[in-house]
């Protein structure tokens, strides 16, 4: 059985800062790091395939040839190989047009169980999962909590929806994206991850995957960003400056009208 | 060969356009701008030069065909145990304001068994039309059964505009459509209008809130969008002079079906218990690490019951086991968007700030002056947040509980 797990290399965003005066993206400092939720797809596909007895994990991610540090990031956790799909012709992909990619790349893999964390950071769109089981024709599991067992061609899997946790027989092939409560990723000891450093990573191109430059990157692209800017941000709080706790408690509760008092927002 | 070109006469190297560069893709030579290989063909630094120096260059473009003959706005009534979820309200609202300036038919679109009442009710709202896709097949919902047959819908009608809630059924189901139809879809817009050219724009927000982005998908159909709960005002009841809306029962065209391998089968359904739904709540009291020990959640426990909202945490505080994570509001949690949403010992990283900023009121406490999160909220206090939120219930007693 061939497990996939599909990464990505994303900016911390909590680094990511609005310049006050030139209000513009402070990229200066930036880490560049794996996509948080990842590390729980690549954990459960791990699982899954101690579980199996005979599968391997492949790690697979779409990007700049840097991006190959996240690969390496899955390797020293554990996967057995990885796959780095870059291309500048992959360059301006929307959700549409990286899945595309991603899909044709996981089945040139033959992969059977597709892992994905349930978002990336940076878009926060959580299309290219479902998207990729579309693409594939495969079944599709959003928010997976637990995979509860394993049979023939079948998975018995718990996932969390807005209103209640939902079990479901799924069958395999399958793509399923994953939310932080599933597992505790492991922690990559140092040996593996000298180990990971030289790890050959085969780099395919839209050639190696058969895509034509129309249906990838911009060209392959429904959405085009027509501009970005600046949220508004809010000013200042108005503070409550008080002697006493119980002075700025019977302010604060004027204020939002529990108490009655001066103003009523 | 798609890429972003430089014109030489216009670029005046302000060096704008390399502050803008999410991917630090731009630098100066020769007092010009120069494009490395880490460009993404975001377009950011398009929009944002000011002397129209920078193009993106599509080799080609390949759309539905025809994308003008698609007509209509398209709202996806989503049901949970037959009921209609909130944020259904909110999109006819906003997609009837769509509606009325591309001058096209609102629709809701209804999955389920026995929906005669539910469409009736829809037609209390003002949509023009209601398709009602009534089989026993709808009754659980299954996202490989759902998604089939929107899509064998939106090709048969060809909608020019579909949009649904950011919910979790949502988000797992119009991915699936959107590939299907070969279209575009931007997830989680805050505002949505007709641009000039008939095309929709979208915005939404990005690297974690930090920066927004206009969306457009002028060549595929339909133009599919995802909203979250409480972004839009809920549409208002129909007013008695203007024209019900009709009820059009679907049969599906043939040949809809997913394959058996595409469906999921629900063997079981445990309901959330409690109000665990933080995205519903009017009132959401939330705790960070500066609650000091997760005994004290009890607290915003009890001022939570006060004010008849729902307890939340902070990542650090779930990481910490103080709170289960589906309690978890930010950026790898829930986003909220409640009337009141208090922060007791709550910093405010960016991360947390994304699932709350849309939140009405904001009320901050936190006993370091310099915490970020004073610069999101609404009111804030200086103060041990334990202390405080003791003094809030003790007064909410004194005065009988009264709710906000």
């Amino acid at each position: 059985m061939q497990i996939a797990v599909c990464v990505k290399q994303v900016p911390d965003t909590a680094d990511i800062r609005i310049h006050p005066e030139t209000n513009t993206l402070i990229r200066d400092g930036v880490d560049a790091i794996l996509n948080p939720f990842d590390a729980y797809a690549i954990e459960e596909a791990l699982r899954l395939r101690d579980r199996l007895g005979e599968a391997t994990v492949t790690a697979v991610t779409m990007g700049p040839k840097q991006s190959e540090a996240v690969l390496r990031q899955a390797l020293a956790m554990g996967a057995d190989d990885a796959v780095l799909l870059s291309d500048r012709a992959f360059a301006g992909a929307d959700t549409w047009a990286t899945s595309l990619t991603l899909s044709a790349a996981l089945k040139k893999l033959n992969a059977k169980i597709i892992l994905c964390g349930k978002q990336a950071i940076d878009g926060d769109t959580a299309q290219v999962g479902p998207a990729i089981a579309a693409h594939l024709g495969f079944s599709q599991v959003s928010y997976l909590t637990k995979v509860i067992d394993i049979s023939g061609d079948c998975l018995r899997v718990e996932r969390l929806l807005d209103h209640g946790r939902e079990t479901v027989q799924v069958p395999v092939p399958t793509v399923m994206t994953v939310v932080r409560e599933l597992n505790n990723p492991r922690v990559a000891t140092l040996n593996a991850l000298r180990q990971a450093r030289n790890k050959p990573i085969p780099c395919w191109t839209s050639q190696d995957l058969l895509l034509n430059a129309e249906e990838i990157g911009l060209p392959g692209s429904p959405t085009e960003v027509r501009e970005i800017f600046s949220p508004e941000v809010r000013g200042r709080a108005e503070m409550i400056q008080t002697q006493s706790i119980e002075q700025a408690v019977t302010l604060l509760m004027q204020r939002l009208g529990q108490l009655p008092g001066e103003d009523r927002p | 060969m798609n890429r972003l070109i430089v014109n030489d006469a216009a670029c005046i190297g302000c060096g704008e356009c390399i502050e803008i560069c999410p991917f630090g893709a731009l630098s100066l030579q020769a007092d010009k701008a120069v494009v490395n290989d880490n460009c993404a063909l975001c377009g950011a630094c398009v929009s944002h030069c000011a002397y129209n120096a920078l193009t993106l260059h599509k080799s080609s473009q390949h759309g539905t065909p025809h994308p003008d003959s698609w007509r209509g706005v398209w709202v996806f009534g989503e049901m949970i145990d037959g009921v209609l979820q909130p944020v259904v309200y909110e999109l006819i609202g906003e997609g009837r304001k769509l509606a009325d300036v591309a001058r096209e038919q609102l629709c809701v679109v209804i999955f389920g068994n026995d929906t005669d009442d539910v469409c009736d009710e829809v037609l209390g709202y003002p949509v023009d039309r209601v398709l009602q896709i009534d089989a026993p097949d709808f009754s659980v919902y299954e996202p490989g059964l759902v998604s089939a047959a929107l899509t064998a819908l939106i090709q048969k009608y060809k909608p020019s505009v579909m949009l649904a809630g950011a919910t979790a059924i949502g988000r797992e189901l119009m991915p699936r459509v959107a590939t299907f139809c070969h279209t575009g879809l931007t997830a989680d817009c805050t505002e949505l209008a007709i641009g000039s050219d008939r095309l929709l724009e979208q915005t939404r927000p990005a690297f974690g809130g930090n920066i927004m982005a206009r969306i457009l998908c002028p060549h595929h159909r339909p133009q599919m969008a995802t909203v979250r709960h409480k972004v839009f005002r809920p549409a208002l009841a129909r007013s008695a002079t203007s024209p019900r809306g009709v009820v059009e029962r679907v049969v599906l065209p043939a040949g809809w079906e997913p394959a058996p391998s595409a469906r999921l089968t629900r063997t079981a359904f445990q309901k959330l218990v409690g109000e665990v739904n933080l995205a519903e709540a009017d009132v959401v009291v939330c705790g960070g690490i500066g609650m000091g020990k997760p005994e004290n959640f009890k607290l915003l426990e009890e001022l939570a019951a006060l004010l008849g909202g729902t307890v939340a945490a902070t990542r650090a505080a779930v990481d910490r086991g103080w709170m289960p994570h589906e309690r978890q509001v930010g950026q790898t949690g829930r986003t909220v968007a409640p009337g009141l949403y208090i922060a007791c010992g709550i910093s405010g990283a960016v991360q947390h700030v994304v699932g709350m900023r849309a939140s009405q009121k904001i009320v901050a406490v936190n006993h370091d002056p310099e915490a970020p999160i004073f610069n999101e909220a609404t009111v804030g206090i200086v103060g041990d947040s334990v202390q405080v939120v003791s003094e809030w219930i003790r007064q909410l007693k004194a005065c009988g509980g009264e709710r906000s």
